[in-house]
């Protein structure tokens, strides 16, 4: 792990945040916070899982990087550049793609497997001869296991673990540095899943890829990733090393994300405390004001109302965002 | 006597395709106040094992053979005006997304006092008052402003206590709870799992909890059903499902999930992909991706094989290792999860 820390970060995103305007009806709109001021960088070969809840704004996050949506503010900077214009975001995409999560409705079942793994090459020009593009896709499918045979067939004829090979070779198909994984795994059954998330492993060991792994899936996110990150409507209020923030996760809201994670062993499960929160995920239209926890944690005193808490470094490696992190126990 | 005893269950939908057999052969009870979870991938004939109970499957689906009896009453073939009084009533379902099973243009309270009205004999006063009786046991806040608005206005873990609430409003025997918190995030599942488990408690009724999570398993049930294709692969105790599995569908399901112990490790994934219902293979459904295969698993399906009295499983390989014998071969063995006792009394 010292061994990454010490590599230049691949991206690096500062303060971003991404509102969506909401109609309120007659000409009024109101800011839908998504992402409100997230800072962190990945680096050159590590996985950053993000976990949070639905509605927190990790997929935001990840959309927001790849410039999917325009920022309203804050900076990303891929490979120590900045990115600003639009030729920047063209060679940016060169590099940085993204795997989605739904296996059915990300694949054009208008286009044969062919064609949709080969887009990306026609989109940036990258082959020369028509036997050079059906080269490289061949060699993708081999790499994600899929029979070269079915080149010709379209999506639905497909599994869905088969589906999410499909989505990961048209990934693959610019030779990307960084790819966002948006709950890749999580529509498929347990059995396929453990296929994938070693595909993931393996791919990221031979072609050395970043990934940002968005999952809401703990135990899994926990299993792929270096460092991992938790975001809570639309504020990042962890981020540590994967086994630290697991052995001991500082945040309330960590605490008892993690301690709600229904743990496969029954012995284990009828031992364990859980920290079962009161109360729903505040919408993010009407975000608390100050720390967005505050409404759901026991430990929230006045001071969490008047501001949000810095995102600061407790400890080497350690961001925690939390003004009674000395009051708890 | 069990409280719900289901026995050689067979249904199948017929497509323009096929006969397509999602339930083949299904023999399981429960007891009164136990939780059962049958746990399976998609297409596994868990959810279908429980429509078959509650009698709600899609036109094409029929009930081909088998018995399910309801303390005693045969529920196959019985008249609809039978099921009536059960369905809502003695046995109650919870489904996987409250937002499609509540019904849009009707209030909560519309919604909650259909059920009582129609099975007790409450008037509409009284049912009101039980309804709202009702959204405090399930923790709803603002109980009364909610008995006003309609689902859309509710967030997907205050639905799921409706649904809740609805279900256990005539104090049923039996809760069938279809994946009930897949739609949910964790914090508001661990919410109500926990309610599931205290209402189970208070008002001793048993639980039919269907999931394809193998951690909420554990934290909840007290037995196990384990179904691929159709069919029960494996059925026992939690504690004995989770350290002394004996399926090798099993064995690769609890291998192929991270845990603590594997971590950053290649996970072992069972190979191959699911099984195609419309072409079952003739031997052991799992065979084809089994890496134990043997000859006799591609030719002849596995019976129902006894590990312990609290435990069975339908795989060759146990019979190879001399670890499980036929049912009926011994004695002295009590079945536990499942009986086929019941087959004298027909």
């Amino acid at each position: 792990m010292s061994d990454t820390q010490q590599r230049k970060p691949l991206v690096e995103v500062k303060d971003l945040k991404q509102y969506f305007d909401i109609n309120m009806g007659f000409f009024r709109t109101k800011p839908l916070k998504a992402v409100d001021g997230v800072t962190f960088s990945i680096q050159k070969g590590e996985t950053l899982g993000l976990v949070g809840e639905s509605g927190c704004g990790k997929t935001t996050v990840g959309r927001t990087m790849l410039h999917l949506y325009k920022p309203t503010g804050g900076e990303v900077f891929y490979d120590g550049k900045k990115i600003e214009t639009a030729e920047d975001i063209r060679q940016m995409r060169k590099k940085a793609t993204m795997v989605f999560q739904d296996p059915y409705s990300s694949l054009n079942p208008r286009m044969t497997v062919n064609d949709i793994i080969a887009e990306p090459l026609d989109v940036h020009r990258m082959y020369a001869t028509k036997q050079e593009r059906n080269a490289r896709v061949l060699e993708l499918m081999d790499y994600v296991g899929l029979n070269s045979e079915h080149a010709a067939r379209y999506a639905h004829e497909f599994s869905g673990g088969q589906r999410q090979r499909i989505g990961i070779a048209r990934a693959l198909a610019i030779n990307p540095d960084f790819i966002v994984c948006d709950e890749p795994v999580s529509a498929l059954d347990v059995s396929i899943q453990a296929q994938v998330i070693n595909m993931f492993d393996s791919l990221q060991e031979k072609l050395d890829l970043t990934y940002l792994f968005i999952a809401h899936d703990l135990l899994v996110v926990r299993h792929i990733s270096t460092r991992i990150a938790v975001m809570y409507l639309g504020k990042m209020v962890e981020l540590a090393p994967a086994e630290e923030i697991y052995n001991r996760p500082l945040h309330p809201y960590s605490r008892s994300l993690l301690s709600a994670v229904p743990i496969p062993d029954p012995k284990v499960a009828r031992a364990n405390k859980r920290i079962v929160l009161s109360g729903d995920i505040p919408s993010p239209l009407n975000a608390p004001s100050g720390c967005p926890f505050r409404t759901r944690c026991k430990y929230a005193a006045e001071e969490c109302a008047q501001s949000m808490p810095p995102f600061e470094e407790v400890e080497t490696g350690r961001f925690v965002a939390c003004h009674r992190l000395a009051y708890i126990d | 006597m069990h409280l719900l005893e289901v026995n050689n269950l067979h249904t199948s939908f017929f497509t323009d395709a096929g006969e397509v057999k999602a339930v083949d052969g299904v023999s399981f009870y429960l007891d009164r106040g136990k939780i059962l979870g049958i746990v399976g991938e998609s297409g596994s004939g868990k959810s279908v094992t429980a429509y078959s109970i509650m009698r709600i499957l899609a036109p094409t689906g029929r009930i081909v053979s088998g018995s399910i009896k309801l303390a005693g009453q045969e529920i196959v073939g019985a008249d609809e005006r039978v099921m009536h009084t059960i369905r809502g009533n003695k046995i109650s379902m919870i489904f996987q997304d409250p937002m499609t099973s509540l019904n849009p243009t009707y209030t909560v309270e519309h919604q909650l006092m259909e059920g009582i009205l129609l099975h007790t004999k409450r008037n509409r006063q009284e049912a009101r008052a039980r309804a709202l009786e009702m959204l405090r046991l399930v923790h709803v806040n603002e109980p009364e402003k909610r008995m006003k608005q309609y689902p859309f206005e509710l967030s997907g873990g205050m639905r799921q206590r409706v649904m809740i609430a609805m279900a256990l409003a005539c104090e049923p025997d039996i809760l069938i709870a279809d994946e009930p918190t897949t739609a949910l995030d964790v914090t508001i599942q661990a919410q109500i799992l926990e309610l599931i488990q205290d209402l189970q408690h208070k008002m001793g009724m048993s639980v039919i909890l269907i999931t394809h999570d193998l951690g909420v398993v554990a934290q909840m049930c007290d037995e196990v059903v384990v179904m691929y294709a159709g069919t029960i692969c494996e059925q026992g105790t939690a504690d004995e499902i989770f350290y002394n599995p004996r399926h090798e569908y099993t064995k690769g399901l609890l291998r192929s999930i991270p845990t603590a112990s594997n971590n950053h490790q290649r996970l072992q994934p069972i190979s191959g992909t699911p099984i195609d219902l419309l072409n079952m293979p003739k031997g052991c459904p799992f065979a084809p991706r089994c890496d134990s295969a043997m000859k006799i698993c591609l030719t002849q399906r596995p019976e129902k094989l006894v590990i312990n009295p609290y435990h069975y499983a339908a795989c060759w390989v146990n019979v190879r290792d001399g670890l499980a014998h036929p049912e009926g071969l011994e004695q002295k063995a009590q079945p536990v999860t499942a009986s086929k006792a019941g087959d004298s009394h027909e």
